[in-house]
């Protein structure tokens, strides 16, 4: 799992501290000072769930004194939870109007990081029974899954759909709650295709098989991070983010395919 | 003294549950309820709770007084583990009974389910049948326990009088046992009708969600919640009152009887 990103890590936290100092707030000269310590809570889409984890684990490694507590769901269901008040110290989003919608609410710090980027690819299930080689396969088909119309990975599909020309009947869609549920409707149940993030369909392996959407009609996901203006321990919180931008973080989120920023 | 200690933790405990259920009908707006509750989604929501878990509780009667009647009046080796392998959806999550018929009734996957999909082309996943089988697997428990107490409770001297004075074994059964079961079988289809209305898990996951066709009133309030929280807290009140009132009916009609 660690994919040797703990080598040079050292060196790219080295690097990647003085590289963010110039637009994140607080001073992080003294982040390679004191020790880091204490808990920072990740707040992250749920597509990013393999690669925080491997990053998390990356980073508890780099700095022993502190523990990392992920929570993973849609960002639209992160949007809701920080905005009741859930403790959170980081928040990764699977695109920029939840940041900036949480900035304009005061409950981020501002200037969120756009840090990966991913694509949208068809799952099918293995071998691909049912011939299907684009979109306007998908109104043939009995069930479709797709996130929920406000979940970032829904608001994809639905603006891929559109400018493919193709409709889905509300009967033949199953809504996921987010990207890994929605999958999760092929790869372990009947589902005949799911409109999901080319990184949920890697990871789910032989589960399912992918059909790329052609170029053109792609659209690209964008993933930002931010500080949570509540977080008890920002020092933390911030050495987090500049890890998720450091070049390890980045190669880590390379080798879950993710896109660089 | 130790009065006064316990009363406080009587007090704490009932707080516990009343302040959620306080805060549901605080936080609902109610200036606009009727847009939200009469909503497309919502009222699509509204109709398959309503069918799906009427369908479900008739469906668990039917299936389960058979086999509380078994339960409660014959002695076979092996009736404690039925009863225990009966009670087993009540302490599973719920989404491990929607793993559980996905793996069984599911078409790509299902032991049974596949089988059935080449016999007949019928596909439960995704349909509104599948709701219901998997409202009725959570919810049958419910049904057998409570309609076996009732029947268990009916003393046997009643059936031997009836049967002495010449009345067949079907009619003491209705007229005689039945009869005075009646208040627990009726509070068991009631629970089991609630449970069947308040399921999510095993819904979700074997059944999917698909608006119109799956998507009953809780699978709805949940997606809301990252949508429009008013609508969520709206059909949150609407599940709540659907709750109080199955209380009071049970005890107004059914508990109040029961001696």
């Amino acid at each position: 799992m660690a994919r040797g990103a703990a080598a040079g890590l050292a060196a790219a936290l080295l690097l990647s501290v003085p590289a963010v100092a110039a637009d994140a707030s607080p001073p992080t000269s003294s982040v390679m000072q004191t020790a880091l310590k204490g808990t920072v809570t990740v707040s992250a889409a749920a597509s990013l769930t393999d690669a925080f984890r491997d990053i998390a684990s990356a980073f508890r490694r780099a700095n022993p004194g502190v523990r990392v507590r992920t929570n993973f769901g849609s960002t639209s269901a992160l949007v809701a939870q920080i905005e009741a008040g859930a403790p959170a110290d980081v928040f990764a989003s699977a695109d920029l109007a939840s940041q900036d919608w949480l900035v304009k609410s005061g409950h981020v710090v501002a200037a969120p990081r756009i840090f990966a980027r991913n694509t949208m690819q068809i799952a099918v299930k293995p071998g691909n029974p049912l011939g299907v080689r684009s979109l306007a396969d998908l109104p043939r088909l009995r069930t479709v899954a797709l996130c929920g119309r406000t979940v970032p990975c829904g608001v994809y599909a639905a603006s891929l759909l559109a400018r493919a020309n193709v409709v889905l009947a509300e009967d033949k869609v199953t809504r996921g709650a987010d990207a890994k549920a929605t999958l999760g409707a092929v790869s372990a149940g009947d589902a005949d295709a799911a409109v999901v993030y080319a990184t949920d369909v890697r990871a789910a392996g032989r589960s399912v098989a992918a059909v790329a959407v052609p170029r053109g009609s792609d659209i690209v996901a964008v993933y930002a991070l931010s500080v949570v203006r509540g977080s008890q321990n920002r020092t933390a919180a911030q050495a987090f983010v500049n890890f998720v931008l450091s070049p390890s973080g980045r190669r880590i989120l390379a080798s879950h395919g993710f896109l660089a920023p | 003294m130790r009065a006064t200690a316990l009363a406080v933790a009587a007090a704490v405990a009932t707080g516990f549950v009343a302040l959620p259920v306080a805060g549901v009908l605080v936080r609902t707006p109610w200036s606009g309820f009727l847009d939200a509750v009469g909503s497309r989604e919502a009222r699509s929501a509204i109709g398959l709770s309503l069918a799906t878990s009427l369908a479900s509780a008739v469906l668990a009667v039917v299936l389960g007084l058979p086999l509380a009647w078994v339960l409660a009046r014959r002695d076979f080796p092996g009736r404690r583990l039925v009863r225990a392998v009966v009670a087993v959806p009540m302490v599973l999550p719920p989404v491990v009974a929607g793993v559980a018929l996905l793996g069984t009734f599911g078409r790509s996957n299902g032991i049974v389910g596949r089988a059935l999909f080449e016999a007949t082309g019928l596909q439960l996943t995704f349909s509104p049948l599948g709701v219901v089988v998997a409202q009725c697997f959570v919810a049958l428990p419910f049904f057998v326990l409570s309609a076996e107490a009732g029947i268990a409770q009916v003393d046997r001297r009643y059936e031997d009088v009836a049967e002495t004075l010449g009345a067949r074994p079907g009619y003491v059964a209705r007229a005689v046992v039945l009869r005075l079961a009646a208040p627990a079988v009726a509070a068991g289809a009631v629970l089991a009708w609630a449970r069947a209305l308040g399921e999510f898990g095993a819904t979700i996951t074997f059944a999917g969600n698909v608006e119109g066709r799956t998507q009953t009133l809780p699978l709805a309030v949940y997606l809301l919640l990252e949508r429009d929280q008013g609508a969520a807290y709206a059909l949150s009140a609407v599940l709540v009152g659907i709750a109080i009132a199955v209380l009071v009916l049970l005890r107004g009609r059914w508990l109040g009887v029961r001696r």
